[in-house]
């Protein structure tokens, strides 16, 4: 990974690139936006060379490529704003499980096709919501911009995850059976994109980020649409969520990642080739 | 070094159209609209290139090649800017290289299409067609896409209903 080159000019052009009063928690926001995208990443790259058909092998690892780039841009910001000299590269295989502050979601193992391309789903649904609010209304044009990058790839992430789900779970018996096994298990785990905390608020409130709550109504009324279309039945709304990930407390699963993630840099501190 | 001495911005461009793309070799950095700024700063020269898509492992490539084409011809002090802002369009790739890319067998972007998630997602299913992309072997418009990711992640795998020949698409964003 290299980081990002920016013009002074740039940086002046943001008001938040050096305010002390939001920069923890700007920092931590940055964060999680590089870490959801970065263990999503890796999860979809899991796929590469195992696909069960070559199109969707492809697929899986373009989309994984595409994650694995937002979180260049998003790691790399968060670094700039820390301003302890830390970059893309450091962030991602120097820090340890309960420093990174991904979803649960993101982090479960990829499972089988059905929990791989409901996973999905569910999250480009969010993203693209989300990214869509980042892109026409963040108060920070360094994320406005990245924001405005990644969707035009995420649009297409979520173009894709929705005719999947709608024909596997339209499909046969089998696989309808497990798209909706694969709905279940995941649905849980949902609630947490939309249970802001205090970093949370502190992003809205300085109109970097949105209100969750006001992303949670949209989200649900896409995600319905498409598993109706798709002749799943949708999890009742309101119901448990697993919470945590976003204050760094883990599934079992994220340790496994990261230790095949950073094995490399943590043996070789440094090593490129 | 005075700055007279130094090459105009103008001949700078006509060295970077001779960089290609590392992996489709036969349009340059320019045509595919890449390169967004070539501007002096004192007598530093700095090149603004934007990625085409985020992830793709040819940035780093095309960085490397820009700075040694430059070098080749005498720059010395370069730095490479990346902007991100606006996003890489593919209506930015030119004319020229979309006859390019036909003649080496990917069928250029059809302007307009890029997805916008949900919504294309619903236009389609209401009946609205995709894009009319002909076959860049027989030039035949009945072509039908098998997969929204081909070769590289700008690129969509087709097929030719005519000919029977798969081709890749360089889809729009």
């Amino acid at each position: 990974m290299s980081g990002a080159q920016t013009t002074d000019a740039e940086l002046k052009a943001d008001p938040f690139m050096n305010d002390d009063a939001i920069r923890a928690a700007f920092f931590e926001w940055l964060c999680r936006m590089g870490d959801n995208a970065l263990i999503l990443g890796h999860r979809t790259s899991e796929w590469c060379g195992h696909g069960p058909v070559l199109e969707e092998d492809i697929a899986l690892a373009n989309t994984a490529l595409d994650l694995i780039g937002h979180t260049q841009m998003w790691l790399g910001l968060a670094g700039e704003v820390e301003g302890k000299g830390r970059d893309a590269d450091d962030l991602a295989y120097l820090r340890d499980a309960m420093k990174f502050h991904n979803l649960l979601l993101v982090e479960l193992p990829k499972g089988d096709m059905a929990v791989t391309i409901m996973r999905e789903f569910l999250f480009d649904a969010y993203h693209h919501l989300l990214l869509k609010w980042l892109a026409e209304h963040s108060t920070s044009p360094r994320v406005a911009e990245i924001a405005a990058k990644a969707l035009k790839e995420v649009s297409y992430h979520l173009d894709r995850a929705s005719d999947i789900v709608v024909r596997l779970g339209d499909g046969t018996e089998e696989s309808h059976r497990r798209m909706q096994e694969a709905l279940e298990l995941l649905w849980p785990y949902t609630g947490e994109m939309f249970a802001g905390d205090n970093v949370d608020a502190a992003l809205s409130g300085a109109g970097i980020a949105p209100e969750l709550t006001g992303l949670q109504g949209l989200w649900d009324e896409d995600v319905r649409s498409i598993l109706d279309e798709a002749t799943l039945k949708t999890p009742e709304p309101g119901g448990y969520a697993h919470l945590g990930g976003k204050q760094g407390r883990h599934t079992e699963h994220l340790g496994f990642i990261l230790a095949e993630m950073q094995f490399l840099q943590r043996a070789y501190p440094g090593a490129s080739w | 070094m005075s700055t007279t001495l130094l090459p105009k911005t103008d001949e700078i461009w006509t060295w970077l159209a001779e960089v290609p793309d590392p992996e489709i070799p036969v349009v340059s950095v320019t045509e595919l609209g890449i390169i967004r700024d070539v501007r002096y700063e004192g007598d530093r020269l700095v090149v603004a290139v934007t990625p085409t898509y985020s992830g793709c492992p040819a940035t780093a490539v095309i960085d490397l090649m820009i700075e040694e084409k430059l070098r080749e011809k005498g720059v010395e002090n370069l730095r490479l800017e990346r902007r991100l802002s606006p996003p890489w369009t593919t209506d930015w790739v030119t004319q020229e290289a979309r006859e390019k890319l036909k003649t080496f067998g990917i069928a250029p972007p059809v302007d307009g299409t890029a997805s916008d998630g949900l919504r294309s997602r619903a236009a389609r299913m209401s009946g609205a067609s995709g894009p009319d992309v002909a076959c860049p072997r027989c030039g035949s418009m009945d072509t039908e896409r098998v997969s929204q990711y081909g070769s590289t992640p700008c690129k969509a795998a087709w097929r030719c209903r005519a000919c029977l020949e798969p081709f890749d698409y360089f889809k729009c964003i």
